[in-house]
């Protein structure tokens, strides 16, 4: 099933992914997409009938840690690292998305 | 036209485990902001999360809890999308495996019983917390990364007061359980709710509306009987229901739309490739059973037959783990259990509300309350003086100790009574006649002498008896 990707699709996935593109630009992206939708679309005709499918590249099972609490120690380091912090707080632009924390 | 009421509920419940769910830094409230994170908290490049083995314990309990199936073999999903309190843009949560599917808790409104089933549990992840000002936003990431259970209810509730109701045998059973504290005030227990209406016996579901984050049961019960009547009259008057997020307004009681639904979610749920697969083996899941705490039925069984509570005694005292708790712990050292009840039940609760505490936070003891219920039962204080007494006992004296040093201990000894009594005779002839007589209310006149000479301290059984014999042999 070919299915094509249209300029407005382009548009949508770039919004989601914060990524703002011009007319040329989309221009440019919306084939390049398409081409890369074709090869996917060539690897969804294998059989996979009866395979497992896989959620991770290690062969691994069951890595869990003990519930242990551990402070890294590392807050001024980290803190140091954002781009403006206020009173050991992240200091970020007013966020006018009204969706709620912790969803 | 008559209508039919749908409601659904998520309710998210934080978990007390020790560390996070992916990140080994601790969960703790009230500490400095961004103390209790690390680069895996901050998502720095190259970290990955390790799956912390007590949040799937408490997961798999929960399920158990709420008789749901345990799933075997479990993968983790990321939801993805932008907002500060997540510096990993993504959460990390169970879309397609969730912990356990198809449970339910029964819940009685108006004498009426009902199953609400629950469709599926989920552990994940919380996010940060933001605070606004003005211009800015601010971060504090000690919460990112908190373990959440979601748990899902089927379309089964009916009304606002089922929905109440469900939340509240969640709320116990969870609690019960020792997993999470489960309290609403303080964001450890959150509800999303879901309401659509449709005329009856229509077998099509209505649109539904959401909304997020209510803070009380009583918010919840009063947005949806506002969304319940909302939903009619826009109905009825030919309108339609718009699918859309609404919040609930506390000081108008009302609900006002936040934003449209359509086209604004797109998650993109994929698997997890940095959590590796997740199989729950029968062994585990036996020896998390073994764990269980005793549930609040089966101690209401125990404190009606083992007891000899009545059944609203012990509804009362289960209401919450820690009365419960308190209560088993006093009674275990043979102090009467209905004296004991009727202290938690009233003494103590209107303590509890007169100061505005909950019971783990004060000085009273099970031992002191205890200990003080014995002074009542041997007759070593009156249910009197036992008022002064629960006034040390709460403020963290010793009973005992306390009613000596206050001078709140009866008068019992014979010996010591005796004198008092021939003396009160020899001073009142008129009385000993009157007896004799068969004027009864010589005798109550005779106690409130001997009352009044021992400052109100003396047995009044003793007293009675000791009074009765001396009486009789005048």
């Amino acid at each position: 099933m070919a299915e094509k990707i249209d300029r407005q699709e382009v548009k949508h996935v770039a919004d989601l992914a914060k990524l703002s593109f011009d007319d040329a630009a989309l221009d440019k992206i919306t084939p390049q997409l398409e081409e890369i939708i074709d090869l996917f679309t060539d690897l969804q005709k294998v059989d996979t009938d009866g395979v497992e499918p896989m959620y991770t590249p290690t062969t691994e099972h069951n890595v869990m840690r003990e519930d242990k609490g551990v402070q890294s120690g590392q807050r001024d380091e980290l803190l140091a690292n954002a781009p403006e912090t206020h009173d050991g707080l992240i200091k970020v632009p007013a966020i006018i998305d009204e969706s709620e924390d912790g969803e | 036209m008559n209508f039919q009421t749908t409601i659904g509920l998520e309710v998210h419940v934080e978990l007390k485990t020790n560390s996070k769910i992916y990140s080994p830094s601790p969960v703790q409230y009230g500490v400095e902001p961004n103390l209790n994170t690390n680069v895996i908290d901050w998502a720095y490049p190259g970290t990955l999360p390790t799956l912390n083995k007590g949040v799937v314990r408490d997961g798999i309990m929960a399920g158990l809890a709420l008789h749901a199936n345990i799933t075997k073999h479990m993968h983790f999903d990321r939801k993805n999308y932008f907002y500060p309190d997540n510096p990993k843009a993504y959460q990390v949560t169970q879309s397609d495996t969730p912990i356990a599917t198809d449970g339910w808790v029964e819940i009685e409104v108006n004498g009426k019983k009902k199953k609400i089933g629950i469709a599926e549990m989920h552990i994940e992840e919380d996010a940060g917390k933001n605070t606004h000002t003005g211009q800015y936003s601010y971060v504090d990431l000690n919460r990112q990364g908190t373990p959440l259970i979601e748990i899902v209810s089927k379309p089964d509730i009916a009304s606002a007061d089922e929905a109440v109701a469900y939340l509240e045998a969640l709320r116990q059973r969870i609690q019960f359980t020792g997993i999470s504290d489960v309290k609403m005030e303080e964001g450890s227990m959150r509800v999303d709710t879901n309401i659509s209406i449709r005329p009856f016996g229509s077998d099509q579901f209505g649109t539904k509306t959401e909304m997020k984050n209510i803070n009380s049961f009583n918010y919840v019960k009063n947005a949806l009987e506002f969304e319940e009547k909302r939903h009619q009259q826009v109905i009825l008057s030919g309108g339609t229901i718009a699918q859309e997020t609404r919040r609930y307004d506390e000081a108008t009681k009302e609900t006002v739309s936040m934003r449209s639904k359509e086209g604004s979610e797109d998650y993109r749920y994929f698997p997890e490739p940095d959590i590796p697969p997740l199989d729950v083996s029968d062994e585990w899941i036996n020896e998390i059973k073994g764990e269980m705490p005793e549930m609040p039925g089966e101690r209401r069984k125990r404190y009606t037959n083992d007891l000899g509570l009545s059944d609203y005694d012990a509804m009362v005292l289960t209401q919450t783990k820690e009365m419960s708790d308190f209560f088993d712990e006093a009674v275990k050292d043979e102090a009467d259990p209905k004296r004991v009840a009727n202290y938690l039940m009233n003494d103590v609760n209107s303590y509890l509300n007169d100061e505005q505490v909950d019971l783990q936070d004060t000085k009273l003891t099970p031992a002191n309350l205890a200990g003080m219920v014995k002074l009542i039962t041997d007759g070593t204080i009156s249910s009197k003086m036992a008022k002064k007494v629960f006034k040390g006992i709460v403020a963290g004296e010793e009973p005992a100790a306390y009613a000596k040093a206050h001078g709140l201990v009866q008068l019992s000894d014979p010996k010591e009574l005796q004198p008092i009594i021939d003396d009160i005779l020899a001073n009142n002839q008129q009385s000993i006649e009157d007896f004799k007589n068969g004027k009864d209310r010589a005798v109550g006149y005779l106690v409130g002498q001997i009352m009044k000479q021992t400052r109100g301290k003396a047995n009044p059984q003793v007293v009675n008896q000791l009074l009765m014999k001396s009486l009789n042999a005048q």
